[in-house]
């Protein structure tokens, strides 16, 4: 089963080149069974990466631009009267898929990004008084510019705290950008992409990851990593134990793509900064807080034990 | 530093401050209390209503007006009083503009500084303990400072101040021991000689010693060598009176003169610690048999201080309870102890020369005086009626009722009118035992006067005639007088107040003695008895670096020792073991490096290791991070134990 994990990276790995370690880091976010964040500038392939991903898993692809105007309605869809029979009729809206790009998620109104984030958390949607649940699985890949460019509503923490991980693709190196130049179109590379996993695969490799074991000792870090930000007095809020959980599930996901039957210290270390690095807030006003440094640093402060 | 105070925290801190000011609320003049309590009181008001403390211009007007106030009131800004005026208001006005830790951590060690000022006035174990208490309160406030983020409560803080205080207690010993002393008291400040403090004084108005048995106050302690006296011989001499007006006796102008003994028995050795009295008075039982150092004596036996008694002395002593001395007295000496006032012509002087006629000698003349005091009438009460203007006459024929002070009075008057030298000698007379402890308390209570004769061929004889009215008192000492209802409560004889007030007197001498009373001599004869012989300042700094380094590293070793993530897990240590030994070879492991990661780094380094060092790792990832069984744990410990780097 995890040669097809690998075969996954193989494959988006070559729509989006040079960047083997997000790849990894997003597809163990969905074997968590989390949503993911990806942050960074317009143009690094944060679209392109989502919608690999989504074919290459062979799940249903559904995507959002998320504008300033966007409503709710817009996301969860519309009942419509039909003069036909006289009754109303559902629309469902974009969100009813298995994949849903949220691009630009902090372009739009709270009011628009809490209609998602709601469907994010329970896995349903309720319009006009009916609730209807989302095929499963589901997952939300967000995309969102850094929070500093113009015309942004961040997201608040709370709502950051319901994405599993975030990451950031950065620029590609020379060589791939080299490669990405030479090469085809991306979007054809797209079409071309088949799916990797059958029907009940996925819900098979999740299942999986869930039962990588768990000794006390590796829970003896996670919960070292948790009281040090808790007791440390660089971070405004110390992580929670939704965090020290996402820590543990991403962990247990990144094992199993290590073809490891049990998590080890590296597991978590290697999904620390996509799982902490936006729960985490610096205390000293004015400066900016990089997540990621934060978390990179973290991670050489909390001695193995 | 930057980091603002949480409300807690000031809180905490402004209500310990107000705890550590508040003994010297009493001290300090009025307004300089009232200055302060309003400071405190405004920055609670400030701190719970969330409100902006005031603009520094405000309070460098006030800043100057209390100057100004300190100044205006103690005529100096130095000195004792004065300058824990300024400190009290400095520090309440400093409470004004605390927003930071850092204002905090200033205002904490100000405050432990402003503990050290109570000590200036008081140094009873009451305050000790009291200061310790604010000393806990203030440490366990910096804890709060210092973990401002953690969530706490109460509890914690002040268990880890406790800690840290016990934690300290061996240091303050070693020190307190080891530390050279100088010479004078532990808090040698200049005090205030005129102030007031009760006991026995050169003059002598009915009423005047009858005021000091209502007070409990510890005049002397006593601790004896050998057997304790029969209480009623325990005549503790004070002031000799000599000259009488009329109403008032008065001592004479000192006269220094070795005085002489013709008989000496019955010697008593002992030692007694005076509590402070402002007086020059040393106090010994008649007939003290030497002077203390650098005291002095009178012809009549009166020891006195080269300064006021304004701390705590203490001496040994030897007196002779049987005893005669002054038969050589000169006849100028006698003329002055017949002499009364000019003109004073009161019926006593007709009921003297009666006496004389009636009874030829003076001891009948004396017998026959004690004769009149024992079946006339006369009554011994603590509450004595007014007397007028001629107080003797006034207590012989009217009201017959009357304190020691009116019968020594009225007898050495009765004396001199019949032509015998007499005066009256005030002092303490008996005190209570303490078992606990075993040492004698006089107390201010025990204030007595009776009456010295001069009888040819027996010199100066002692005669108490309150003896002949009240045997009691005399025998069982002042608490078991009939008047006893007159007397404080404390003299009542309630079985366990009394033991509660023994024990806490024998450990108030002890701290007199050992703690307050350790001088440079009692720090030498406990080191020589160590087997330090005259140990100088250099030995004692040496000792006290090696025992205070010590305690230091003592504490440390077990402080450290709890804190070693103690590994009792075999696989734990197994690696712990492994990687020790790659330490050795400059390998060491990073704290935060995981397992695998470490594996990878040291292939890199040194390739010859990586088949031995993968072999571990992985065994040891499975033991300790899989579900893998114990059973390997062996082999783990074998490959430890055999691998080489």
């Amino acid at each position: 089963m995890s040669e097809r994990i690998d075969k996954i990276v193989e494959q988006v790995g070559g729509v989006i080149l040079g960047k083997e370690l997000q790849i990894r880091l997003a597809l163990a976010c969905l074997l968590a069974r989390g949503h993911l964040l990806i942050e960074d500038i317009p143009g690094v392939g944060k679209t392109t990466l989502a919608h690999a991903l989504a074919t290459s898993l062979g799940l249903s692809f559904q995507r959002i631009q998320f504008t300033s105007d966007l409503l709710p309605a817009d996301i969860l869809g519309v009942s419509i009267y039909n003069r036909d029979n006289g009754t109303f009729q559902f629309h469902p809206g974009p969100i009813f898929t298995q994949v849903v790009l949220a691009d630009e998620v902090n372009r739009a109104t709270p009011k628009a990004q809490s209609a998602l984030l709601e469907a994010m958390e329970e896995h349903q949607v309720t319009i006009d008084g009916e609730t209807r649940r989302l095929p499963a699985p589901f997952f939300v890949i967000a995309t969102q510019n850094p929070s500093y460019q113009v015309g942004t509503f961040p997201l608040p923490e709370s709502q950051l705290d319901r994405f599993l991980m975030r990451i950031q693709l950065g620029y590609p190196n020379v060589e791939a950008e080299r490669e990405l130049l030479k090469g085809e179109d991306r979007r054809d590379l797209l079409e071309q992409l088949g799916a990797c996993l059958r029907g009940e695969d996925l819900a098979e490799l999740q299942q999986e990851a869930q039962q990588v074991h768990v000794a006390p000792a590796l829970l003896d870090y996670v919960q070292a990593v948790v009281n040090h930000t808790r007791a440390s007095t660089e971070y405004a809020n110390g992580l929670s134990p939704r965090a020290a959980l996402a820590l543990l599930h991403a962990a247990r996901a990144w094992a199993l793509m290590e073809k490891r039957r049990h998590v080890v210290p590296e597991d978590v270390q290697a999904v620390l900064p996509g799982v902490v690095g936006h729960r985490l807030m610096s205390t000293v006003e004015g400066r900016r807080v990089n997540g990621f440094d934060a978390a990179e640093q973290l991670m050489k402060q909390v001695p193995i034990p | 530093m930057r980091e603002r105070l949480e409300l807690r925290d000031t809180v905490w801190l402004t209500v310990s401050l107000a705890l550590v000011a508040a003994p010297h609320a009493e001290r300090l003049a009025t307004w300089v209390s009232l200055l302060a309590a309003l400071l405190i009181t405004w920055r609670l008001y400030l701190a719970r209503t969330r409100r902006e403390l005031p603009h520094r211009a405000l309070l460098i007007v006030i800043v100057a007006a209390a100057s100004a106030g300190v100044y205006l009131q103690y005529a100096t800004l130095f000195g004792r009083d004065a300058g824990v005026a300024l400190l009290v208001v400095m520090l309440t006005l400093k409470l004004l503009e605390m927003r930071t830790v850092r204002d905090a951590m200033l205002l904490i060690f100000l405050a432990y500084f402003l503990v050290i000022t109570n000590f200036l006035y008081s140094q009873t174990i009451p305050t000790a303990l009291y200061m310790l208490a604010c000393v806990w309160f203030i440490t366990a406030g910096m804890i709060g400072i210092h973990y401002s983020r953690a969530p706490r409560s109460v509890g914690p803080q002040l268990r880890t101040s406790a800690v840290l205080l016990v934690q300290a207690t061996p240091l303050m010993l070693v020190l307190f021991v080891l530390f050279p002393r100088v010479q004078g008291p532990l808090w040698g400040m200049p005090t205030d000689s005129q102030r007031a403090s009760s006991g026995l004084s050169d003059t002598m108005a009915p009423g005047s010693v009858s005021q000091l048995t209502l007070s409990d106050a510890v005049a002397f302690r006593v601790v004896f060598k050998g057997r304790v006296p029969e209480l009623n011989r325990l005549y503790w001499r004070g002031p000799v009176l000599w000259d009488y007006d009329g109403r008032t006796w008065r001592a004479p102008r000192t006269r220094y003169a070795r005085p002489s003994y013709n008989t000496e028995f019955y010697p008593v050795d002992y030692t007694v610690t005076v509590e402070p009295h402002g007086k020059m008075w040393l106090f010994a039982l008649d007939l003290p048999g030497r002077l203390p150092p650098r005291a002095l004596a009178t012809s009549d036996f009166q020891l006195l201080s080269p300064e006021p008694v304004t701390a705590r002395v203490r001496y040994d002593m030897t007196s002779f309870l049987d005893y005669s001395y002054g038969l050589d007295e000169s006849d100028q000496v006698l003329k002055r102890n017949l002499a009364l006032p000019a003109g004073y012509k009161p019926r006593t002087l007709e009921l003297a020369q009666r006496l004389r006629r009636q009874h030829g000698t003076d001891e009948a003349v004396m017998q026959a005086a004690f004769a009149m005091f024992r079946s006339e009438g006369f009554s011994y009460t603590l509450a004595p009626p007014r007397l007028g203007d001629n107080s003797v006459d006034d207590f012989l024929f009217n009201t017959r009722s009357g304190f020691c002070e009116h019968y020594s009075s009225a007898f050495v008057v009765l004396m001199r009118a019949a032509g015998i030298p007499a005066r009256v000698v005030t002092g303490y007379l008996g005190g209570e035992t303490n078992p606990i402890g075993d040492y004698v308390i006089v107390r201010q209570a025990d204030a007595h006067a009776w009456g010295e004769v001069w009888l040819r061929g027996r010199g100066w004889v002692r005669v108490d005639p309150t003896a002949a009215v009240s045997p009691a008192r005399v025998e069982q000492g002042i608490g078991a007088t009939a008047a006893a209802s007159a007397l404080p409560l404390f003299m009542h004889d309630n079985l366990v107040l009394r033991r509660m007030r023994l024990t806490w007197d024998s450990m108030a001498n002890s701290w007199n003695q050992w703690v307050l009373g350790y001088t440079p001599e009692r720090q030498r004869a406990l080191l020589s008895r160590a087997g330090l012989e005259d140990a100088t300042w250099r030995t004692l700094a040496g000792l006290l670096l090696a025992t205070t380094g010590l305690i230091v590293l003592v504490l440390a070793f077990v402080t450290l020792r709890r804190l070693r993530v103690r590994v009792h897990d075999p696989v734990s240590r197994a690696y712990a073991a492994f990687c020790a030994k790659l330490a050795r070879r400059g390998l060491a492991r990073d704290p935060a490096e995981g397992p695998l990661a470490y594996a990878l780094r040291i292939a890199r380094v040194r390739p010859d290791l990586e088949a031995a060092v993968r072999e571990f790792v992985a065994l040891y990832v499975a033991l300790r991070y899989g579900d893998a069984s114990g059973e390997n744990v062996g082999r783990l410990k074998k490959l430890a134990r055999e691998f080489e780097a």
